[in-house]
């Protein structure tokens, strides 16, 4: 441990200043704002103060709570399928040069294309609207997963490679044992980009598709409220959709410190390191 | 190796070049006796560590031909020790020295009851739940040793393992090697650029020369074990030393020549 003094409340001195120092500066932001709303008195369509926003968010709850699920619900699907997808092409490729040398390309071209020029035509494809969303989110999300990987596959120990070899072992036993494990900080790594990814790629569907009705996402509740010029309600759902990004992030992060915290150099304290 | 010694294994007219045409190795012939402590000796580049992997089968010879008297190896017959510890991070010392035996299909429980067997025999009965980067250089080369013998290979192949250590340690783990060795007899062939280490370990020092590699001078060191730091600081172990250096001095001017 370095010399930080003994912890408090569970956090070390570095621990409450990581917390407590970008929280005073969201506040004191946050503050300005109201502050300079109300002293230029400028009004709500334009640009509404924290405190009107938050009012909306609590008064408008329902349609907005229903609106974050069916987007959650979007994020969560493309980003599981992206990871499956992502690991299991990453393994094919690790297995076979000529595989990974004959995809790899279109997976690069799927993943510099815009997805706002692609999703109307996924739209126009593929009849269910959910799946079309799914889709689009699923193309942003997964490019990450599988460049990390692949590159993590092929990180594997050369002498590490050489011992399996010494001992026999089968192409089986060299990936689950050796090469799976290797690659696991990088998929991981990979994991948590994604996870941002793929909200954005289900919000910009979203737009693109503006699907209303009660499957409506928050981008379309975004869209819906600029008609109708409730710029607080759109600042709600664009708080929201921060939120989730926020909340999605921190939650991969732990994943990946949980599973990496034994052994992985990203995974240690500053006062553990070696 | 001594008359009448049964040899575990023969190379002959053994040489490698590699793809970009550098001979590594030029007509080696060894033969390595059962039970025997054989040291390749030489500086940087003579190809003792390619005669390494050649003898664990990682390397094929270009030319020549490595026997095996009593019959190919198997895959548990070899152990193989790295100049870096070469430990899987993501794995504890237990789970680490269980791997040959688990990968030989051993179930877990006994490969892991035989591997704790082990590691208490390289003094880290206490660090079987650590992970490599838990333990010092020195601990995590005792994992390694303890992993290459916890399949009782006849044949441990062993690549500069000490080097990286400090002074004391690699003292330390000299003697430990030692003990091990006495205690199971296995064969031995421990490659070093260290004089003093070939001397102090090995029952027999093979002199190696750079470009091309080929061994130029075979030495046996016919000193009684178990040697301890009173051998360390013997007037033979000293003659010996001189020996040695002249012959690897002999080497790097054949080089030169």
């Amino acid at each position: 441990m370095t010399e930080e003094g003994p912890p408090r409340l569970g956090l070390t001195a570095e621990g409450w200043t990581r917390l407590l120092a970008p929280l005073a500066i969201g506040l004191a932001v946050l503050g300005l704002w109201e502050g300079i709303t109300r002293w230029k008195g400028i009004p709500p369509y334009v640009l509404p103060g924290p405190v009107l926003i938050a009012e909306t968010l609590v008064r408008d709850w329902a349609p907005l709570s229903a609106s974050l699920l069916v987007t959650l619900k979007i994020t969560a699907l493309a980003l599981l399928v992206a990871a499956a997808l992502g690991l299991m092409l990453a393994v094919l490729f690790a297995q076979s040069r000529v595989v990974e040398l004959s995809l790899f390309p279109y997976a690069v071209i799927l993943q510099v294309t815009p997805i706002v020029a692609i999703a109307p035509l996924i739209i126009i494809w593929v009849d269910d609207i959910t799946l079309s969303l799914l889709i689009c989110a699923w193309i942003v999300a997964f490019f990450p997963i599988l460049s990390n990987t692949t590159v993590g596959l092929n990180s594997t120990d050369h002498n590490l490679l050489d011992l399996f070899r010494l001992y026999r072992a089968s192409r089986w036993q060299v990936l689950w044992r050796l090469r799976l494990p290797t690659a696991m900080p990088f998929f991981l790594a990979g994991l948590r980009i994604s996870g941002g990814l793929a909200l954005i790629g289900a919000i910009v569907a979203e737009f693109v598709a503006g699907t209303g009705g009660n499957a409506s996402g928050l981008a379309y509740r975004i869209l819906e409220a600029g008609f109708q010029l409730q710029i607080p309600r759109m600042f709600a759902a664009l708080v929201l959709v921060s939120a989730t990004g926020i909340a999605i992030f921190l939650m991969l992060s732990l994943i990946s410190h949980l599973l990496l915290r034994r052994w992985h150099e990203s995974a240690l304290g500053r006062g553990e390191r070696r | 190796m001594q008359a009448g010694e049964p040899s575990l294994v023969t190379l002959s007219g053994v040489a490698k070049r590699y793809l970009t045409g550098t001979l590594a190795l030029r007509d080696v012939s060894l033969a390595i006796g059962a039970g025997e402590f054989l040291a390749l000796l030489g500086p940087s580049g003579c190809g003792k560590s390619t005669l390494l992997r050649m003898i664990a089968g990682l390397t094929v010879p270009s030319q020549g031909r490595i026997a095996w008297p009593g019959g190919p190896p198997g895959a548990r017959d070899i152990g193989f020790v790295f100049q870096e510890p070469t430990l899987m991070p993501w794995a504890t010392a237990l789970a680490n020295v269980a791997l040959p035996l688990e990968l030989a299909g051993i179930p877990r429980r006994e490969a892991e009851a035989r591997a704790a067997e082990m590691l208490a025999r390289v003094e880290l009965k206490s660090f079987e739940r650590a992970y490599p980067r838990a333990l010092s250089g020195g601990m995590r080369m005792r994992v390694s040793i303890a992993r290459a013998l916890v399949t009782k290979p006849r044949l441990l192949l062993m690549d500069e393992p000490f080097a990286a250590l400090d002074e004391i340690t690699r003292f330390r783990l000299n003697n430990d090697l030692l003990d091990l060795w006495q205690a199971a007899r296995f064969t031995v062939v421990f490659v070093t650029h260290s004089v003093f280490e070939s001397v102090y370990l090995a029952r027999r020092i093979a002199v190696m020369a750079a470009r091309p590699g080929r061994i130029t001078a075979d030495l046996a060191i016919e000193e009684p074990y178990p040697r301890g730091e009173v051998f360390r600081t013997s007037a033979a172990y000293a003659a010996h030393c001189r020996e040695v250096s002249l012959a690897l001095e002999a080497a790097m001017a054949a080089r030169a020549a």
